[in-house]
């Protein structure tokens, strides 16, 4: 069954599920956890919202549905969210402007009033949600559950003991600040070796990391990067090779990396160019200084591989969302938007019409929106259910199952 | 948005340009920022910029020193794209003393445009070096760590969280033991494997399940709150755990 999903064509076949909106114009950054029972989601004004799987009857049909299941607010702005992967815990890290905190996301239901006793939910009748609404969530025939949002976190890093010590420090920063040159962009451990992790770098090029070779020094294990193309360079030559993203395969064997024009697949073994190239929206090339004026060209894309690791996806600009099949090499474009797609519509292909004639259904790369931008995707790590974050609205995608 | 119009404006303004020049495939490109003194068509990046990059990018350099939490990443890649476009324009030996067009951004810039190369050098380096008397920057190596939450411990060492394996499998290097031993008095029996399965209905407390299902549950949520809150130094005693109900 699950072959049968993962080597069906990539297009035609994602029908959307869920969308939420939010009234603030905020960034939503979104993490299935490793079960792909929970999906949590943050934003740049400190909210967290989690969303978890249920698996009721509706009305016979058997579809998996998310629930929203509890909000928490923190102080900061959240830029990035990974849960751990404990067996019988659910927590997950938030990243903070400079900091990783650890955040406990309950299971279960958190109903509690003003004096924090609990309540009955059968009691409950309003669902208080400040920022977040659901929006064609519940169709249901069945009584709503409806959840209070009753906890507030105020999280602070996790340093309690004075015995945590630092085991290992990635410090490429200069005696002198006025050599920086290089940043360090994008990081992750290696799926299956704990010791092992990558880190990329504003430059374009991926370092890989045993932690036992030693402890407090910057010495990478591989250094990955592919030569510069002569006959691509210009001045923002460095602003688009700048990785933004990278992510190891679920198999551990190839990490994928994002810069702003395309996703790079690399075999851990060979560290001299990435195996697979794939242009995201090469029709941008051409208009590198619009968007180094406007910014743009400093948007940082994530980019997330599929359970069997055999399709890629990646957002763009137009609320346009890539996917790209590594088997086949077909890819896909998607657009993430309330206007184009009604709730159990399959999502069309999309298509940017690059020069010559425009096709009835092809929008041009002059009518793009730059503002909305598709920066955080995420997918269930064993089924085809996505996550896109468009701006400030969330949509669920999945499988159309026969 | 905003953004979207005003880059729909530039590219009226470069159609427009580019109408003035042979029709070419290879002229889909954008053209205002080459050198109008020279031929758009045999300008192949990278050409001489015009002042109006200069202009843009020490602009843009300014306004994002002046951030309240300032973006690296963004500071040295416009550091970089500054130093390449000087890196082409020194050449240009009478390009110093070009006297600054009207769409100067300020005074800084000016005074960046009417110096020398050793002098521009000198003041993205000076730029650079007011990074490092922003707080958390100028310190020992300390990747993942801010400044001053409430709640932890003064002084002593960075968290290490970069430590935290955050993808490890169950075989035991999944935490560091420190880290490890943070959870242990918490009692995590409520995330039991069987309680996640999805059939259960101990998962919805729908009116069938009546409230004797859940009274266990609900003391040790209470317990596991209040630790929680204690954990992280936040309202630790104003939530005491009660009865439940």
């Amino acid at each position: 069954m699950e072959e049968d999903i993962d080597t069906r064509k990539i297009n035609n076949s994602f029908l959307r599920d869920h969308s939420y909106a939010t009234e603030a114009d905020i960034n939503l950054s979104v993490e299935f956890n490793h079960t792909g029972e929970l999906l949590a989601t943050g934003d740049k004004g400190g909210r967290v919202v989690i969303f978890q799987r249920s698996r009721r009857s509706k009305n016979q049909s058997h579809e998996p549905e998310f629930d929203y299941l509890k909000s928490l607010e923190i102080e900061e702005k959240i830029n990035k969210i990974r849960w751990l992967p404990q067996q019988n815990a659910a927590y997950f890290l938030l990243s903070t402007n400079g900091t990783w905190s650890v955040i406990r996301g309950q299971k279960g239901y958190n109903l509690k009033d003003e004096e924090g006793r609990l309540r009955d939910p059968a009691t409950i009748t309003t669902l208080r949600v400040p920022v977040l609404r659901p929006m064609d969530l519940m169709v249901e025939a069945t009584p709503r559950r409806v959840f209070a949002n009753a906890h507030t976190y105020h999280i602070n890093s996790i340093s309690v003991t004075a015995t945590m010590k630092p085991t290992y420090i990635v410090d490429i920063k200069p005696a002198n600040m006025e050599e920086l040159t290089e940043v360090i962009t994008a990081a992750e451990f290696h799926p299956h070796h704990c010791n092992t992790f990558v880190y990329s770098s504003s430059k374009g090029t991926i370092r890989l990391c045993d932690m036992r070779a030693s402890a407090l020094c910057d010495r990478h294990t591989k250094f990955f990067e592919e030569p510069e193309d002569p006959s691509n360079r210009s001045f923002f030559s460095e602003i688009i090779s700048s990785i933004s993203d990278v992510k190891f395969s679920h198999s551990g064997r190839y990490i994928m990396t994002r810069d702003y024009l395309t996703v790079k697949v690399w075999d851990l073994n060979m560290e001299n160019r990435p195996i697979e190239t794939y242009q995201v929206h090469d029709y941008l090339r051409s208009k590198l200084c619009s968007l180094y004026e406007n910014d743009c060209i400093f948007d940082k894309f994530e980019c997330v591989w599929n359970g069997s690791d055999s399709v890629i996806m990646t957002g763009s600009y137009n609320n346009f969302f890539r996917m790209f099949d590594r088997n086949t090499k077909r890819d896909v474009t998607l657009e993430a938007s309330r206007e184009n797609s009604k709730p159990r519509a399959i999502l069309k292909p999309r298509k940017v019409c690059v020069g010559g004639k425009r096709r009835k259904d092809e929008i041009s790369v002059d009518s793009l929106d730059f503002s909305k931008k598709i920066l955080h995707t995420a997918w269930h790590p064993s089924e085809n259910i996505i996550a896109v974050a468009a701006t400030n609205n969330l949509y669920i995608f999945q499988d159309k199952v026969n | 948005m905003m953004l979207s119009k005003g880059l729909k404006r530039k590219r009226e303004e470069e159609e427009e340009e580019e109408e003035e020049e042979p029709e070419k495939e290879a002229l889909a490109v954008d053209t205002w920022w080459l050198d109008p003194r020279l031929p758009a068509v045999a300008q192949a990046p990278p050409a001489v910029p015009s002042n109006s990059l200069l202009d843009l990018s020490v602009l843009k350099l300014h306004h994002s020193l002046r951030q309240s939490e300032p973006d690296l990443r963004h500071l040295v890649l416009l550091v970089n794209t500054l130093r390449r476009i000087q890196a082409s324009m020194e050449p240009e030996a009478t390009l110093p003393s070009v006297p600054s067009p009207p769409e100067a951004p300020g005074v800084a810039a000016d005074s960046l445009l009417a110096s020398s190369d050793a002098a521009l050098s000198a003041s993205m380096a000076s730029l650079l070096e007011d990074l490092s008397h922003i707080e958390g920057l100028s310190q020992a190596p300390q990747p993942l760590v801010d400044e001053g939450p409430p709640g932890r411990p003064s002084g002593g060492a960075p968290p290490g969280l970069g430590a935290l394996d955050l993808l490890g499998p169950a075989t035991g290097c999944l935490l560091d033991d420190e880290l490890e031993g943070l959870f242990e008095d918490i009692d995590t029996s409520m995330y039991d494997s069987e309680l996640w399965a999805p059939a259960s209905e101990g998962l919805k407390p729908g009116p069938e399940d009546g409230p004797g299902k859940e009274e266990g549950l609900e003391l040790d949520e209470a317990q596991l709150d209040y630790l929680l809150d204690v954990l992280v130094g936040t309202q630790a005693l104003e939530r005491p755990p009660g009865p439940g109900r």
